[in-house]
């Protein structure tokens, strides 16, 4: 057995090289094929990875009370006529309610952010209060979060995201210096991890700052628009729990009675990660049937070849069954030459994938994992032996006298 | 010619239809063929008179459209087509006009093939291709390709490949029809020498004095035998 693959082996190098051109230009669709099905899926990977980064910032046991709902079906004009929710709301939620670990209201307001001659332009600035700490898994590069006094009494201080202390201060400590948050001063007391991804664009907490809410109504007056109230669960299991409890408590604090439904929405990372899978994932496999298209393409190259192949070698298949080639060595012969040109296709598509994903890297975080490897060989080899098997399948089933006599 | 040798080829009313369009090309209308081993026989005939199609049926590339054939005992309209494959690897050597090796393998590559097919580990395989191809005196010729060789030298290495798996018989369709006379007579020779050592030849031929070297000949005529001669004595050779 082992002696006849390793003719059909030697055979179909030879006969490859044989046709070098015709092999190569075979070969390319190929490599075209498996060099954008394995960019298209590590990009995909890139994407999701870098999603789900992110939303681990967000924090799965955590519940967003907001005014708007993130995703609904609900008229936007009807959330609209909803009533804000306010500092005070927040306050008598918070004393009322039991189950969560934490909670924290959260107002975001957009400033440029200057350190010397150096600007952030149209970041997020989120205040918040102490407890707003333990509603996300932050770290720390340096630094600590504002205190409790520090929110209470609204002093100017700020942590900084990790990509804006790089901005602004580079390699240099910011901790104690004076940064101007849309002209008024305030003092670094923290710089924070990295911690997400680029794809939540300004969401990103690396890229936003963290001031005490009170400052942030004091300097730039929001405390008329409708914050967040961020609520942390003890842990998953009791998410759902938590969410019964806020929202019976926010009916309470808004004073509903029992037939009106609620004038506030509790969204939650769940949600996000329903429209993600709904928008993202169609684009993803959009994006692969496409490329998937191209390995097709290559597909039928190679099938196209190597029926022209069993056509020229017509005479030779008649004459390996006549010194007693059976069927399913001829099949084996060919399928192995098409396999061998798809292979050698498929390495080095996988070669200018991993070049390319370098490129691709520098926009989406991007790496060709050992799975993506596995994955150009698997369809390199795949899309060798379907594309093999009709032609190969003819030259099993040629008659020898008929072969014997084809010039 | 002894009688007393088994048979290895038994045929009755073995017939070869083809149908081209609307009309039947009767190539065999009843061919009744005993052959024993180490024989030595000759097939004639005029162009058209069905001796290629008898041929391919005695070497199993083809089948009878009806009619019996036994090859050694076993009935080959019984077989499938893995084991009528392993019929024609084991049992027989085909030598055919226009050569027919394999043009980008080398001598000992051609003999090789068919040992591969046969299972036989590389060592062994090896060793009985380069025998195969000293006995027709090609020794020194193993790794030229096809091309590098001249067209006596191209038959002796399928000779060589018809051998190398000791079959029970060799059937060449018109071996040196392609060849000078003086280098058929050579080729010849090396049937002759064959035939000694105690294979069993059919060959096919237009040529009188080619198939003077068989102990039989039969002549073939519009798909039937016509005739038959056998010698007992020894034509005189150089
Ligand atoms: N595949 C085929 N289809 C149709 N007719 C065929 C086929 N093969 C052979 N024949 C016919 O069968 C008859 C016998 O052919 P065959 O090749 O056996 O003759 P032959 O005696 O070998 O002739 P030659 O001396 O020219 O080689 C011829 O009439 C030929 O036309
Ligand atoms: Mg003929």
């Amino acid at each position: 057995m082992f002696s006849k693959l390793k003719e059909s082996f030697f055979i179909s190098i030879s006969a490859i090289l044989a046709n070098k051109m015709r092999s190569f230009l075979t070969t390319l669709g190929i490599i075209i094929g498996v060099c954008s099905v394995v960019l298209m899926s590590t990009a995909i990977k890139g994407v999701d990875n870098s999603f789900q980064q992110g939303i681990s910032s967000l924090g799965s046991d955590v519940l967003y009370i907001d005014k708007f709902a993130w995703f609904s079906s609900e008229e936007f004009w009807k959330m609209r006529n909803r009533p804000n929710i306010t500092y005070e709301d927040y306050e008598k939620f918070k004393s009322l309610v039991n189950l969560p670990l934490a909670v924290a209201p959260q107002a975001i307001s957009v400033r440029n952010i200057k350190f010397r001659e150096k600007t952030a332009e149209a970041i997020f600035v989120t205040g918040s209060t102490t407890e707003y700490l333990e509603t996300t898994n932050f770290s720390f590069k340096s630094g600590r979060f504002f205190s409790e006094i520090e929110s209470e009494s609204g002093r100017d201080v700020v942590v900084l995201g990790y990509d804006i202390a790089e901005t602004l201060f580079g390699n240099i400590d910011p901790i104690g210096s004076i940064v101007k948050i849309g002209g008024f001063n305030y003092q670094v007391v923290g710089v924070l991890n990295k911690q997400g991804s680029n794809l939540l664009g300004a969401f990103n907490p690396d890229r936003q700052v963290y001031v005490p809410i009170k400052s942030l109504f004091r300097h730039f007056g929001l405390s008329w628009r409708s914050i967040t109230i961020v609520v942390r669960a003890k842990n998953s299991q009791l998410l759902e729990e938590t969410k019964i409890e806020a929202e019976q408590v926010m009916r309470q604090v808004r004073r509903l009675k029992a037939y009106e439904s609620s004038d506030f929405s509790i969204n939650q990372q769940e949600g996000l990660i329903q429209i993600y899978k709904n928008t993202v994932g169609v684009i993803q496999i959009g994006g692969l049937f496409i490329t998937g298209l191209s390995l097709f393409v290559g597909a039928i190259g190679i099938m196209n070849i190597m029926f022209v192949s069993v056509k020229e070698r017509t005479r030779e298949i008649g004459i390996r069954k006549a010194i007693g080639a059976t069927k399913r060595i001829i099949m084996a012969q060919f399928l192995m030459e098409s396999s061998i040109i798809s292979m050698i296709g498929g390495l080095i598509g996988l070669f200018f994938a991993i070049v390319l994903s370098y490129v691709i890297d520098q926009f989406i975080p991007t790496s060709v994992q050992i799975s993506a490897v596995l994955i150009a060989i698997v369809i390199s080899l795949l899309t060798g032996i379907l594309s093999g098997l009709a032609p190969a399948y003819s030259a099993a089933k040629l008659d020898p006298v008929e072969s014997l006599r084809y010039e | 010619m002894n009688d007393e040798n088994p048979i290895i080829i038994e045929m009755k009313d073995i017939t070869k239809t083809y149908i081209v369009g609307l009309e039947h090309v009767h190539a065999l209308r009843g061919i009744n063929l005993k052959v024993r081993k180490n024989e030595y026989i000759a097939i004639m005939g005029p162009s058209g008179s069905g001796k290629s199609t008898l041929m391919n049926i005695i070497g199993c590339l083809d089948t009878p459209t009806t009619g019996l054939y036994l090859f050694n005992g076993m009935s080959v309209s019984d077989m499938d087509d893995n084991q009528l494959a392993k019929i024609r690897n084991k049992e027989i050597g085909f030598v055919f006009q226009t050569f027919n090796l394999l043009p980008r393998s080398n001598a000992l590559h051609n003999v090789e093939l068919p040992l591969i097919y046969a299972n036989v580990y590389s060592q062994e395989r090896k060793e009985r291709a380069v025998r195969a191809l000293n006995s027709v005196g090609l020794g020194d010729r193993i790794h030229h390709k096809p091309n590098e060789l001249s067209g006596g030298q191209r038959q002796r290495v399928a000779i060589a490949r018809a051998l190398v798996n000791n079959p029970s018989i060799i059937l060449a369709d018109e071996p040196t029809g392609n060849l000078d006379s003086k280098t058929g007579e050579e080729i010849m020779q090396l049937f002759e020498e064959l035939h000694q050592k105690g294979n069993t030849i059919i060959l096919i031929t237009h040529e009188e004095y080619i198939a003077e070297h068989a102990k039989r000949i039969i002549r073939l005529r519009d798909g039937l035998i016509e005739s038959e001669e056998i010698f007992t004595t020894r034509k005189v050779m150089v």
